[in-house]
């Protein structure tokens, strides 16, 4: 019996010291400045070179460091790197990492870490693969030297390194970028400002990144991804609250600091509150876009696609994707307004009047008989399922046989796989969006090219583009280059690989004791202050 | 439980869907995907995906998550507290609150009182959990401001924090259960109080009080036990949606977040575990009837 109560008494003073450590960890705790955002979706994949999944680009950007990086004026600035050189006749680029970089285990990073990665990223990326083909060899000098000997003189070489969006050429330690590119890495070490606390990590509820204290920032000035990376809290949490009235709640009754993306319905809630802020900090915001299916009919009809453009209104989309055409603007580039490629180069079809009669005379001409159009949307994608409900409108009114097949986002996905026709599970259009950074160029708008069935689903097949593209490639000067994009634009826009169908841009809504945050295509967490 | 597991492995493996491109992300291509699939093995047949994953089950292996890379064991016993919390605390409070208001309602039979539980009860059947979440987040977390919004605190960050985070959960999903208990008690007092063993027990002249819970409820305790049994697997999918409403990292979302992104591993570990609760559950229920009622033997 005595045995017992002690036992018991033991017990209890064991689990009385678990709760006094825990309420003083607690406490510790409280004396952090952490950070409560909530991301645009969860986080489930580390690996920001096997998935394109923009959120795990900005876990990427979270505990990874890039050698260069696109500042706001779009120009290239070392990152890692303090000095480089290109040697007279191109062919050479040599590398000198800062000192003082060294991976959240402690590590130095070195140029073989710095090889590695790159050579990883240049097997996903496509970018990267322009960048490979160009490539003769990656040689490391010395730790902190490193040397990319091309074939041919390649002018988007620093461009592809400071790629701001997915793939990023993030560095990792060797032994994980020795990872198969198609495999997905668990261990998030890398050499960023933040470190991540994979033991907390809840997958589907938080991710908890703690600041590291070994980061040397650069001296200049923040800038989208490059300049100092100075990180004024100790702690961030990412809280995923997957519905979106929660997360409002939360942000206003101080639960949360920062939501990264509100959906159109909320803005004018949380703007009546006087203790949050609603802004569009996201300068190049994101394009919506009509996907067409250009191996089945009737889409394999460019006269079907481009009755499209006659009767696609922006202005609608916009509404419907974003709520307000305040939160956007229409665009009528295939390369996103406000970057330096973008033209209205042979928009004419998409900017001028709407023209349901013209589009009825292509579809006739076209030789359509009322084949079904499917439409594949997902439900729980708004973005996706507004543009799907409107281009389903458009289509009936030009007497088009077309059934929206709604399911969820995973299905979608899927789904576009598929070659088949319509009736063997096959589909007609689907809709997505890609943010801003991805649509800067021909390099990296993936959407736009011809390449077939090695392309993106839908696989358009235009030799024209891929043609125009590579010439695009060759320039070297400004003029040129945007002389060769309108051209790519113009063969697109007689092509059709997609219908262009609004620029918009989600705002973001903070408590006002933020500051700091940085204007940029992705919500970047360092510089902020928390008061 | 073998056939459980067969059938879950079977439907998976016919539904829609692919994990790698889900993976591979929006900017991907076949090619992508296939070296994906081929990494992860989800182009073998289905016999050899299936033996091997019976194989892993038979060694205690539920598996990796195909997107995190993490154990299911893992993921499950990181979201066991919460939903088991969650669970408990609404079953507790919904037992505590819908048998005596079944009680009331049977002995007041016919009177204003009675219509009044039963008013509540059809209103608490009727209204979905997640409105009634979202009322009650309106009115005790953002305008009054005394409980959270969201989330979940450990019993180890302190119990007043734990229960904090649980009470306004706990009501929304207590009120349809309490609402199906409160019924199905008053129904089964009501044919109770006619028996003529309650009738002696008036004429002795036992008080009320004793009559209905001495003698009445003790014998109407076996199917009240049986609906809280069966409730608890109404509990767990009403648990579905408040997890979600409530943003509380419990087995519920875990289990929704697989079936959005076709995470097999952990669909199919989540289900072999409700089944196993489900099956235990059951069993715990048939052994207490032995204790409600002693003419009953196993």
């Amino acid at each position: 019996m005595i045995r017992s109560f002690r036992s018991v008494t033991g017990a209890c003073a064991v689990v009385a010291l678990a709760m006094a450590g825990a309420t003083l960890s607690g406490a510790a705790l409280a004396q952090q400045k952490v950070l409560k955002f909530i991301p645009q979706a969860d986080l489930r994949i580390l690996d920001p070179i096997a998935t394109t999944a923009y959120i795990t680009r900005n876990h990427g950007y979270m505990v990874y460091d890039t050698l260069f990086a696109t500042d706001a004026k779009f120009q290239v600035k070392p990152q890692m790197v303090e000095k480089y050189e290109l040697s007279k006749d191109k062919l050479t680029y040599t590398f000198t990492l800062r000192d003082g970089l060294k991976f959240h285990d402690g590590v130095p990073v070195k140029s073989a870490d710095c090889i590695a990665s790159l050579e990883r990223w240049a097997k996903r990326d496509a970018l990267g693969q322009k960048l490979a083909e160009n490539t003769e060899a990656w040689t490391a000098v010395n730790d902190k030297t490193f040397r990319l000997k091309l074939k041919k003189p390649f002018a988007l070489t620093l461009d592809a390194l400071a790629k701001p969006s997915s793939n990023v050429p993030f560095i990792m330690p060797e032994r994980i970028a020795k990872t198969d590119p198609f495999k997905n890495i668990e261990d998030p070490t890398g050499s960023g400002p933040f470190k991540m606390v994979k033991e907390e990590w809840v997958p589907g509820s938080k991710v908890i990144y703690v600041k590291n204290t070994d980061y040397v920032p650069r001296k200049e000035p923040p800038s989208w991804a490059s300049g100092g990376k100075v990180v004024k809290v100790d702690r961030v949490e990412w809280i995923y609250i997957p519905d979106s009235a929660i997360a409002a709640a939360a942000l206003s009754a101080g639960e949360a600091d920062w939501w990264e993306q509100l959906p159109p319905d909320l803005i004018p809630l949380l703007r009546k509150n006087k203790d949050i802020k609603v802004e569009n900090i996201d300068p190049l915001g994101s394009m919506g876009l009509i996907r067409f299916n250009h191996i089945q009919p009737p889409f394999n009809n460019v006269k079907m696609r481009q009755a499209l453009l006659y009767v696609v209104n922006q202005q609608d989309y916009l509404l419907g994707i974003a709520g307000d055409v305040k939160n956007g603007r229409t665009c009528y580039s295939y390369f996103v307004c406000g970057t330096p490629l973008s033209s209205e180069t042979g928009a004419e079809a998409l900017k001028g009047k709407r023209d349901f009669d013209k589009a009825k005379k292509l579809i006739a001409e076209s030789g359509y008989k009322g084949e079904k159009v499917v439409i594949i949307s997902a439900t729980d994608q708004p973005i996706v399922h507004s543009q799907s409900l409107l281009t389903t409108e458009l289509l009936r009114k030009l007497g088009v046989n077309v059934e929206l097949q709604a399911g969820d986002w995973g299905t979608l996905i899927t789904r576009r796989t598929s070659k088949e026709p319509v009736e063997k599970g096959g589909w007609s259009i689907f809709h997505t969006w890609l943010v801003g950074p991805d649509l800067t160029s021909p390099a990296v708008n993936f959407a736009i090219r011809g390449s077939g069935e090695k392309g993106w689903f839908g696989w358009a097949n235009d030799p024209k583009v891929e043609e125009l593209r590579e010439a695009w490639f060759a320039t070297t000067d400004a003029a040129n280059s945007k002389k060769a994009a309108e051209a790519v634009q113009r063969q697109a826009f007689e092509f059709v690989p997609y219908v262009p169908t609004a620029q918009f841009i989600l705002p973001t809504a903070y408590r006002t004791n933020l500051s700091g945050l940085i204007v940029a295509p992705v919500a970047f967490l360092w510089n902020v202050e928390k008061k | 439980m073998a056939v459980v597991a067969f059938f879950v492995f079977s439907l998976l493996y016919l539904t829609p869907g692919d994990p790698a491109a889900v993976i591979a992300g929006d900017i991907a291509t076949d090619e992508d995907i296939r070296r994906i699939r081929a990494t992860l093995g989800l182009d073998e047949p289905f016999l050899i995906r299936f033996g091997t994953w019976v194989w892993a089950l038979l060694h205690g292996d539920l598996g990796t998550s195909i997107f995190t890379n993490l154990p299911v064991t893992r993921l499950i016993g990181q979201r066991v507290e919460p939903t088991v919390a969650l669970t408990l605390c609404t079953l507790v409070v919904a037992v505590a609150i819908a048998v005596p208001l079944g009680v009331i309602a049977a002995a007041r039979a016919g009177s204003w009182t009675d219509r009044a539980i039963m008013a509540f009860s059809v209103l608490g059947f009727s209204v979905p959990v997640f409105v009634l979440a979202y009322i009650l987040i309106l009115t005790f977390s953002t305008g009054l401001g005394w409980l959270p919004v969201q989330g979940y605190r450990s019993i180890t960050d302190g119990v007043w924090e734990w229960l904090r985070h649980l009470i306004l959960p706990s009501a929304a999903l207590g009120t349809v259960y309490i609402a199906l208990i409160a019924r199905i008690t008053r129904a089964t007092m009501l044919d109770v109080l006619a028996q003529d063993y309650v009738r002696t027990a008036q004429a002795k002249g036992l008080a009320p009080a004793q009559v209905l819970v001495g003698h009445a409820l003790k014998n109407a305790a076996v199917p009240i036990m049986t609906v809280v049994g069966i409730g608890i697997a109404l509990l767990i999918s009403g648990a579905i949606v408040t997890e979600t409403v409530f943003a509380i990292p419990g087995i519920g979302r875990l289990t929704v977040d697989a079936i959005l992104r076709r995470d097999y591993p952990i669909i199919q570990g989540v289900i072999l575990l409700f089944s196993a609760v489900y099956v235990l559950i059951n069993l715990a229920v048939d052994l207490s009837y032995m204790f409600f009622d002693p003419r009953i033997r196993y």
